[in-house]
Order: C-alpha cells, then structure tokens, then sequence
C-alpha cells in the first residue's frame, strides 16, 4: 500500500497543447492518502479516467509528477508501479480456468508455484468464488467476471493501490450493491488504498470516505459525502450531486440580504465578496432545504413528482425554475409559499462559494 | 395455438425448384448416368454397375493425385496460415497505414485466378521473367519447365501470393475487435508479449482462423485454373492435382465414364471434408 501524490499533473492528447482547452487534464495537484478509499466524481469526458491512467501508468502524463510514498514514479511502467486496475469491462482469460486466471499476474512476475497456489487459494475465499476455481473463466456471469478482474489485482499482496474504472458499468443492479458492499468489506479488512471512477454519485458516496468531484478537466471539490451535499464549493458540484440537483439562481447582495426579483431573502451572514468582483452572484440552496408552506415568497407550481418515499415539487419562484422535497404525506398548499432554511443557503460569486461573515 | 398452413406457398419456391433443378440437379444425374455406363458412340450405351468406380479406386493415377492435392493443402496451410497471423499482428491499427495495408491485402484476392496464374507464369520463364531470369542470372538452376521441385515450389509460392491475404483479413478483423482494456490489463498483469498473444489475441482470433482454414483447405482442394495455367499439371505428373486430372481424362481423353466415377469420388470427399469442418465449428459454437 502507498500514498499517492499527483504533483501539479497536467495531461493533453494533442502532441502540442498551447491553451487551456487542448488539455483532457488541466492541473490536478492532490494526495491520496495510504489506505483511503477515494472516488472520483465527474461526468463523462472530464478527465477522470485519463487521471486514473495516469496513476496506473497505462498514460504518462504531459506535465507534472507522481510519487508513491515519497518516491518519482512518473517514468515508471505499470508493471513497475505494482498497482491494480478493475475496468469497465470485466477482462478475463477465457481460455483459462478462475484458478489459472488467479494465478497469471503471479506466474508473470516467477513466484514460485507453492506461493502462487497459496495466494490464489486465499483471493478465491476473499472474491468468494473458491468453488469455481476449476472451471472455466468464459462461462461466468457479467459480476463473477469483474470478480475475478479483482482478484487478479488482489491477489498479488504488494500492490500500491487497486484502481476501478466504472467497474459496475455492466453489472445488475442488484448485484451491484452486493459487489459494492464486499468491496468496502475488503477496503476494511485489508485497507487497501483504492481510487475508484465513477459517475454515478450513489456510487460514489457510498463506496469512498474521500469523494473528488471533476469538471472539466479538474478538480472541482473534494470532501466527505456530507461535505458535498451541504457545501458545495462549485455550483457544478451542486448540480450533479443530489436528486433533484441544488437550487441556483441569481441574486443582488446587500450586506446580509439578498434580493431576487421582489423577493428579499435574510442570510445567515454577509457573503464576504470582493468588492472587485463584478461576476455573477448566485444563491445556492438544495430542494431538501426549501420549505413549502403558506409562508413566505408566493411560488406557481408547476409538477409535483411523487418518487414513493417523498414527493418533489416543481415550482416557479419570480420566473426562475425551482424544485423542493417534500415529505411523502404532506399536503401542497391552495397559495403555495416557499422559504429558504438558512442552514442550507450557499452564496456563489462566479460559480465558486463565498464564505459568510457574522 | 393452433398452426395455419398454407400450401400455396409451395408455389413461391417453384422457380427456384426449376433453376436448382436445371443447374445442378440434372447436370448431376448425367455425370451419374455416365459413371455407370459404357458406350461406343452413336448415344448406344450399355450398362456397367460399379465397375468404373472400381477402376478407378483400384488406379493409382488417382491415388498419386490425391495424395499430391493433399500435400498442397497441408503445405499451404502451414505457410499460410501462421504467415496471415504474423502480418495480421503487425498491421497498424490506425492512422493513414490502415487504408493502405487493407487495399495492398485485398489487391490479389481481386486478381482472376487464370490471370494470377498468367502473371506467374511469365514472371517465373527463365528467358523473359523477372523471378526466373534473376534466378538463372544469379546462378541458381531455376526452371520450373523442367524441374518437379521448382514447378512445386512455384506453384505454391503462388498460392501464397494470391491468398495469404484472405487469412491476414480475417485474423485483422479478429484482432480489431479485442478492446484496449484487455492489452491494458495484461500489461498490468504484467503479461509477455507471447503471453499477450496466446491468452488475448489467439482466443480472439480463433473463430475467424477456424473460417480461414476451412476456406483455404477447400479452395486448395479444388485448385485447378492457377497450376493448370502455369505448368499443365507437369512437367510429367508432378503436379497434376485431382481436378486437373480430372479434366485431362474427361477431356484430354474423353473417358467419359472414368471421368464421371471419379467426378462422384470426388464430389463425395468435399462433401465429407465439409461435413467434418462443419460439425467441428458448430461443436466449438456450442462449447462456448
């Protein structure tokens, strides 16, 4: 196991990247720490997968470096790196039994026969599948496949970090949660350092303490679940975590009020803006914080969804699109008024949060 | 539920009852016709039983022949097949070079065979062509006129030109369509470039390599245009294969009704040999 340090790492496909936009990765300058269990957020094409390779060393980055405990890897190859990668789709040798897929990573690299037999037994009873060992690896279902993907990561003992990319992608649903609950079982036992890419946020919240959100080619916020949720330091975080995604709307700013259309609104504090700073200000607040009463600012709605377990509603607030959760047994009210919990009230100035004073 | 049927039907397939019928059907009841009787001319035959058949199992011209076929055959596979694979491994797999490597490839299978075997013919004559004016030139004693190793080795290194392409498409198409993921884990399983080749590319390769042998195994089986062009079958028998001898004794010398037994022989061999490739790739199917 080992920490990684991405050292202001920069990666374009292009031979001759010149601006910023030539660039799949912008600047990443993070550590990952021995034994965390990091996700990578984003959607698709905001370089998280081309971050990941990086790690593994399937791609060498343009500019910057990477360390492993302290050490320059950046040149290094991915059999030196010594790490895992699980991939969207299971690779598998169907050739060869679950045994001797197991024992393959081992056999490259000379272990001797009796230690690769012992190894191999032990990942078979760790993914669960010691009596498959036999078989062969081509009949096996979509989840037994990308089992076997990462057991012949887990299998060699010394690995620095084991890496996921997408690795859920083709797996059902309810086998799913199942593969995500004996992957946290492992990261606990063992206490594997394992990044892992996703872009689906239950995934990620669920699987990693540490969650890093990308956004076009770099690293937007990285945090606790909770943190995520009720801080998002960019409005993109606010919208792509969450279901419904977080209120964002305009606002004119006056010491601690804010003013949208008609409507003042009392915050918390006052948003400590620079006064330089002539780019857009905007109130975040999530529908989960947004309370639906006979109180407050008058809302048209529109749509009121009913998923089962609460009900979201969709409503227009002085012309602006706004969405709030209510619970599955409350009523709409005939005059529909909203107010904004103040403990879920962010201020953005140019898309990033602003903390608030006193 | 209770099935319709609906005879009329039948109707539709007529036409081609009719086409099979003229083309194949009847042209093949007359080679049976002759290869169970004699005649003298004038259209008087006379019944003979198997005795052709007889004859011509019993001849060891047909033997000879047969066993020269499947010499070529397995000859050709050998160099073919694992020579398809080696350049299929090297093509590019993208970039400018795939368009050129695909049109290079595919230029002799557009070549019709009486020409391929033209072309060779010409470029291997002692006097005028290129291969064999060098050769002579270099003092090698090239002459495949009157030389049986030479003709052979002509013969086959013209099958070679003209068809290992077939079996470099085929394997190429195999190998596209593995995903990079798979060349990404090996290099993390920290895989060989032969380990590579035998658990990744060979497994993917060997549905289309399975089709490559079958079709060149049959083609080379039924050769006929190329050699007869080039060398006639000779010099001496040397390299008369069995549809070349074939025509030599139905039309050089108008047996008809040897002709025609061994035309059956014949006919039956590809038939088995293509129900053993069949049976053999649809058990593969199934097993996987």
């Amino acid at each position: 196991m080992a920490r990684i340090d991405v050292n202001h790492v920069r990666h374009s496909y292009l031979p001759n990247p010149q601006k910023d936009a030539d660039f799949a990765l912008r600047e990443v300058h993070h550590t990952f720490e021995d034994g965390g269990a990091y996700a990578l957020l984003g959607p698709s094409g905001c370089g998280k997968t081309t971050l990941l390779n990086i790690i593994s060393g399937l791609l060498h980055p343009s500019h910057g470096k990477l360390l492993f405990d302290g050490k320059d890897v950046t040149k290094l190859s991915t059999q030196e790196r010594n790490i895992a990668q699980v991939f969207q789709f299971p690779v598998i040798y169907d050739t060869m039994t679950v045994y001797d897929n197991l024992a393959f990573p081992l056999r490259n690299r000379g272990v001797p026969e009796a230690d690769v037999d012992r190894k191999v037994r032990e990942t078979l009873e760790m993914i669960d599948l010691a009596s498959w060992a036999k078989k062969k690896a081509r009949g096996l279902t979509a989840d037994q496949k990308q089992k076997i993907s990462l057991g012949r990561g887990l299998v060699r003992s010394d690995v620095n970090a084991i890496l996921f990319d997408e690795p859920l992608t083709v797996i059902d649903p309810h086998m799913k949660w199942v593969l995500r609950s004996q992957l946290k079982q492992l990261h606990r036992r063992f206490g594997y350092t394992m990044v892992y890419v996703t872009h689906d946020q239950t995934e990620a919240l669920t699987f990693a303490d540490q969650v890093v959100v990308m956004y076009d080619g770099g690293i937007v916020q990285i945090g606790t679940p909770a943190e995520l949720f009720e801080r998002p330091r960019h409005t993109f975080v606010g919208y792509f975590i969450g279901s419904p995604g977080m209120n964002v709307m305009p606002v004119v700013i006056d010491g601690k009020t804010a003013t949208i259309g008609s409507q003042r609104i009392e915050l918390p504090g006052a948003p400590k803006t620079a006064a330089e700073n002539t780019g857009a200000i905007e109130l975040g607040i999530r529908p989960e914080y947004v309370r639906l009463g006979r109180d407050g600012m008058a809302v048209k709605i529109s749509k009121v969804e009913d998923l089962g377990r609460h009900k979201v509603v969709r409503a227009s607030l002085e012309g602006r699109e706004i969405a709030a959760v209510i619970g599955e047994d409350e009523d709409v009210p005939a005059e529909p008024k909203v107010r904004f919990d103040p403990a879920g009230i962010n201020i953005y100035a140019d898309s990033w949060r602003v903390e608030m004073g006193a | 539920m209770e099935k319709t049927w609906n005879n009329k039907a039948w109707f539709m397939v007529l036409p081609v009852l009719l086409l099979v019928a003229f083309s194949a059907v009847i042209p093949l009841m007359t080679v049976v016709n002759y290869s169970v009787q004699d005649t003298f001319g004038n259209n008087v035959f006379f019944w003979n039983g198997s005795d052709w058949f007889t004859e011509i199992l019993e001849s060891e011209r047909f033997w000879l022949s047969m066993v020269r076929n499947l010499i070529f055959s397995f000859t050709i596979l050998a160099i073919e097949v694992p020579l398809g694979i080696f350049i299929a491994l090297n093509m590019p797999k993208k970039g400018w070079g795939v368009p050129v490597c695909l049109v290079l490839m595919a230029l002799p299978l557009l070549i019709p065979w009486n020409v391929v075997g033209t072309i060779w013919q010409v470029f291997g004559r002692i006097d005028i062509g290129l291969l064999g004016y060098t050769l002579s030139a270099l003092g090698f004693d090239y002459n495949y006129v009157n030389d049986p190793t030479d003709a052979w080795a002509t013969v086959i290194l013209m099958d070679v030109w003209h068809w290992t392409s077939l079996v470099v498409l085929l394997c190429y198409a195999g190998l596209v369509s593995i995903p990079d993921a798979y060349y990404q884990a090996a290099k993390i399983d920290g895989a060989s470039r032969w380990a590579i080749f035998r658990y990744i590319q060979l497994p993917k390769m060997n549905r289309v390599l399975l089709i490559a042998v079958l079709l060149r195994f049959m083609d080379s089986f039924m050769i006929y245009t190329e050699p007869f062009v080039v060398t006639g079958g000779g010099p001496g028998n040397s390299t008369t294969f069995l549809s070349i001898d074939l025509v030599k004794i139905a039309i050089g010398q108008f047996d008809l009704g040897p002709a025609a037994a061994m035309s059956i022989i014949y006919f039956l061999i590809i038939l088995l040999l293509s129900w053993v490739f069949y049976t053999v790739m649809t058990n593969f199917d199934a097993e996987r």
